[in-house]
This record gives C-alpha cells, structure tokens and sequence, in this order.
C-alpha cells in the first residue's frame, strides 16, 4: 500500500512535469488551428516551420552566439582562474566578489545595466551586444567550474615537470592545463546551455533583425497561439532527450569501465 | 608568482567595462533626477517608490513567489524523499527525467500553459467533454503561481535530493532504534539534517520567481504587474531610466542581502553538523 501511494505521488507528479509537453507534441501534428478540437493527422506546421524566416534566422543567431560565447568564455575564464589563483589575497577576492554579480544578480538587473551602458557608450544594438552579454554572464560560471579543479592541483606535478627539464609553458600545457580539463568542459558546457537557454539578458541587449529562439518565441507567444511553435517544442524537447540519454549512457558506461579498471587493479 | 596572475588581466579589464561600470551607471542614474538641464543627485527615485502603488507592485512579487515556493517544498519535499529512499527502483531515470523539463527553453514550457489554460483550451474542452464546469484562471494570479511551480518545482527537488541521499543511514536506523516513530524521526532527524538542502532549494525558486516577468506577461496577461514587470516597462517602454534604475536597487540590495543571510544559515548548518 505505501509503495502503491509513493509510486502514484511520483506518477501525479511527472504527469504535471510532461502532461503540458506531451499536449504540446500531440497537437504539433494536429490539422486544426483551435486548440479544443484534433482535426486529423498533419506534417503542415513542421512544413511551415522550417519555411518560416523569423524562426530559422532566430535559431542560426541563438546557435552561432552559443558556440562563439561559449569558446570566447571558456578562454577567457579559463585564463582568468589561473590568472586569480596566482593573486595576492585581497585583490583575488575582489575579483571573485564582483565575478560572483551576475550570477547573484537577478537576469533582469545584468540585462538592463548591459543595457544602459551599450546606449551610454552609444554602441549599436545588435548581434554585437548580444554577444557580448553572453560572454559577459557566461565568463563567471567558466571560472566557477575551474577554480575548484586547480584548488586540487598538486603543485609539486608542475615543479616536478620543471625540475626534469620542461619549459614553464610546455609544463603549463602538458600538465597543469589536461589536469583542469574536466573543469574546463563542465564551464564551457555549462557556458553554451545557458547561452542557448537565455531570455531576459538577450532581451534587453539585442537590436532589430537580431532575435535569439527565446525572444522569438516570447514576441510569437505574445501575439496568440501558434501551431508551429508546437512543431517547434517537439524538435526541441526530443532533441534535449536524445543528447541527454547520451551523455548519460556514456557517463554510464565510464563509470563502469572505471569500476572494472580498479577492480583488475587490486 | 605572481607574474603568473597577468593572464587574468584581460579578464579583469572585461570585468570592470561589463560588470562594474553597468552597474555603477544603475546606481547613478538611480540617484539622479534629469532635469533638462543635466543630471541632479537626488533620492526622488527611491522616495517615489514608496508611493502605494509601487509598493502594492512589490508586496504582490514577494506574495506570488512567496507562494509559489512554499508549493513548490510542499510538492518537491516528499518526491525528493521518495527519490532518495533506498529501495525505490530506476532512480536514476527518474532523476533525468526531473532534469530534461529544466533543460527545454524557458519560454516553451511556459508557453504550453498558454495553450492549455485557454479559454478553449485542452483542459477546459476536456471538462466540457465531461459535463464538467470549466475553470477560468488564464490571466490571473492563479495562472501565474501555476507557471512559476511548473517551472521552478525541479529547482526544488534536486538540492532537497542531494541532501537527502546523503544522509548517513544509520542515524536515522539509531533514531528507530531508541523507540522514536516515523514522525518523529522525520521530525526530529530527517528533517533537520535535510535544511540545508531546503535552504537552497528556497533559494533556487524564490529569487527567479521574485524577479519574472515573462510568467506574468504570459500567463498574467500583462494584468498582474510584478516588480519585473516594472522594471521592463520602465526601460523599454516609458524610458523612466532613473526610476527603473531605482527599483533595479532596491531589487539588488533586497536579493542580495537575503542571499547573505540564507548562506550564512547554511554554514551554520554545515559546520554545526551533527556533533
């Protein structure tokens, strides 16, 4: 009876995590435009939806500022946690309080302070902005997930590399850097989700023409109902599914050639 | 050494053109007037937040995420226990099948809402189907409360879980063992050592519910303004700047001074521990 009510109560749940997604999908393919009645199987809105200008343009755009913005942040904070942890205490932890801002901040308050300064400064608004708000709130989570992989580092590798002969920055690129490696894929992953997921930020730094997915959907949300954004959510969740399934076998799967490693080992 | 620490410096010049003069252009146009003239120091922002009507703006953004976060533990508390007992099977689906809603844009999943909340909607055509009533609650506050628990209820769980799972077994075995029941254990063990977990997760609904403004214009229908709401109106719409960067302030200290205190508490709590 208590694994039945446990069960049902996880069941209840999920079911109003996915029921509005699941609605979604079934009425991606759904002939009638009004929502209340199904009208007969359709390919019409996915047809539509990559004929439609607006959405293919947003997507390049929120696609091509995820991947600069992530590689640009990945750099720069990668650097900057090296940069900080060779600082002297009090500046070290001025520059982590003020790199901690905006992920503190609420979106809206970096949005319109990004947006004050790009009309004070009297840049255009644009694709330029906007890549420069995804890289200005992306850098700080870089820094975030590298930081605690160099706080591990064993100095005494380094020196070691040095004492037998390597130059500091082949020692810098042979040693130090695939140690922090981990660190440096989880900020940039991190970096190219959130850039892709972003609204409010890109919202208020972009200019006319220059639209992510998020700001699409929103202005097309605004304006009514619209069956292709349907088409589009399905793409967009069986396409968040499948990357996900993936990642997770292959951790899977690390783990257990991990287990079986050590285990061969003792 | 400390030569090594020049490859932050481009980092640093970033830092301070994006980070630091944003917000300190927020904080002078908060505390100036325009008076045709030029800029004037002046607290007449913030005085003018203090009228009712911006006020009522606040209390109803603190009342609506206060709200939506307390169902939000309500429901995430016992799926996050459920999750973390040990003899519950395919955890580790369940876990990802919490994380793939979060992982889907934003803007979708509160967009569905629309679509099913509408006035000829699925769910209203379903009950007509029934013979039912139908509900009304798209634009309203209640539409809004729905869509900040829909969209911010893994936030919730997820730490809630982590904390959970980790638990060492046996306290809660000692606890059985010296006569307390379910209730009492939960009370006076599960639930203490749990806080943490609780804390950030409080944390990870509040501060995003407290600052939306895209659930309210969606699913509020632009009715129910939230100090987001405000924010938004006043820079893209009325280009009130020193106002809009007044409320950006208030905003900002508010969040940022009950982030201090919520991890304060948790250290507390994670220093503390059990001895």
């Amino acid at each position: 009876m208590r694994k039945f009510l446990r069960r049902f109560y996880v069941f209840l749940i999920f079911l109003f995590l996915y029921a509005p997604i699941f609605v979604l999908m079934a009425y991606s393919f759904n002939s009638s435009r009004s929502r209340g009645a199904w009208g007969g199987f359709t390919l019409k809105w996915y047809r539509e939806l990559f004929r439609d200008r607006e959405i293919l343009t947003s997507l390049k755009y929120t696609i091509i500022i995820a991947i600069l913005s992530a590689v640009i942040s990945t750099i720069l904070g990668t650097a900057a946690a090296i940069g900080i942890s060779h600082m002297r205490k009090v500046p070290r932890s001025l520059v982590m309080n003020i790199s901690y801002l905006p992920v503190l901040n609420p979106d809206i308050i970096t949005g319109v302070s990004l947006m004050i300064l790009f009309i004070f400064a009297n840049i255009n608004f644009g694709f330029k902005t906007m890549l420069i708000a995804h890289i200005t709130f992306n850098t700080p989570y870089v820094i975030l997930s590298v930081m605690p992989k160099l706080k591990q580092l064993d100095t005494h590798i380094y020196e070691a590399a040095l004492d037998l002969g390597a130059t500091p920055s082949y020692a810098f690129w042979k040693v130090i850097i695939p140690q922090i490696m981990p660190g440096i894929v989880t900020g940039c992953l991190l970096a190219f989700t959130l850039s892709i997921d972003d609204f409010v930020i890109s919202f208020f730094t972009t200019g006319v023409g220059v639209s992510n997915l998020s700001i699409t959907v929103f202005s097309m949300a605004r304006r009514g109902v619209n069956p292709k954004i349907n088409a589009l959510s399905t793409l967009m969740f069986l396409s968040v599914l499948i990357l996900l399934i993936i990642v997770n076998v292959r951790m899977s799967r690390d783990i257990k050639a991990k287990k079986q490693r050590e285990a061969t080992l003792i | 050494m400390n030569r090594k620490s020049i490859i932050a410096y481009p980092y640093v010049i970033w830092m301070v053109l994006f980070i630091v003069v944003p917000i300190l252009l927020v904080f002078y146009y908060g505390f100036t007037v325009d008076t045709g003239a030029g800029a004037k120091f002046s607290l007449e922002n913030f005085r003018r937040f203090f009228e009712p009507v911006y006020l009522m703006v606040l209390l109803r953004s603190f009342a609506l995420a206060a709200l939506s976060t307390f169902i939000c533990l309500l429901l995430g508390y016992p799926l996050a226990m459920i999750l973390a007992s040990k003899d519950f099977e395919r955890k580790n689906i369940m876990l990802l099948l919490l994380i793939v809603p979060m992982w889907m844009n934003f803007l979708l999943r509160t967009y569905a809402w629309l679509t099913l909340l509408e006035k000829k909607g699925i769910i209203n055509s379903l009950l007509s189907a029934l013979n039912l009533p139908t509900i009304n609650i798209i634009y309203t506050t209640k539409a809004v409360v729905l869509g900040m628990v829909y969209n911010f209820l893994p936030f919730m769980v997820l730490p809630i879980y982590t904390v959970l799972s980790k638990i060492d077994k046996s306290v809660i075995e000692a606890a059985q063992d010296l006569g307390a029941n379910s209730l009492t254990t939960f009370k006076k063990v599960i639930f203490p050592l749990s806080l943490p977990g609780v804390i950030s997760g409080i944390t990870m609904v509040f501060m995003p519910a407290v600052t939306t403004f895209v659930i309210s214009r969606l699913l509020g229908g632009g009715h129910y303004k939230l100090i987001g709401n405000l924010i938004e109106q006043q820079f893209l719409s009325v280009y009130d700047w020193n106002f809009g960067s007044a409320i950006s302030i208030i905003m900002m200290i508010v969040i940022l001074i009950s982030m201090g205190i919520l991890s304060k508490y948790e250290e507390v709590r994670e220093g503390g521990g059990l001895l």
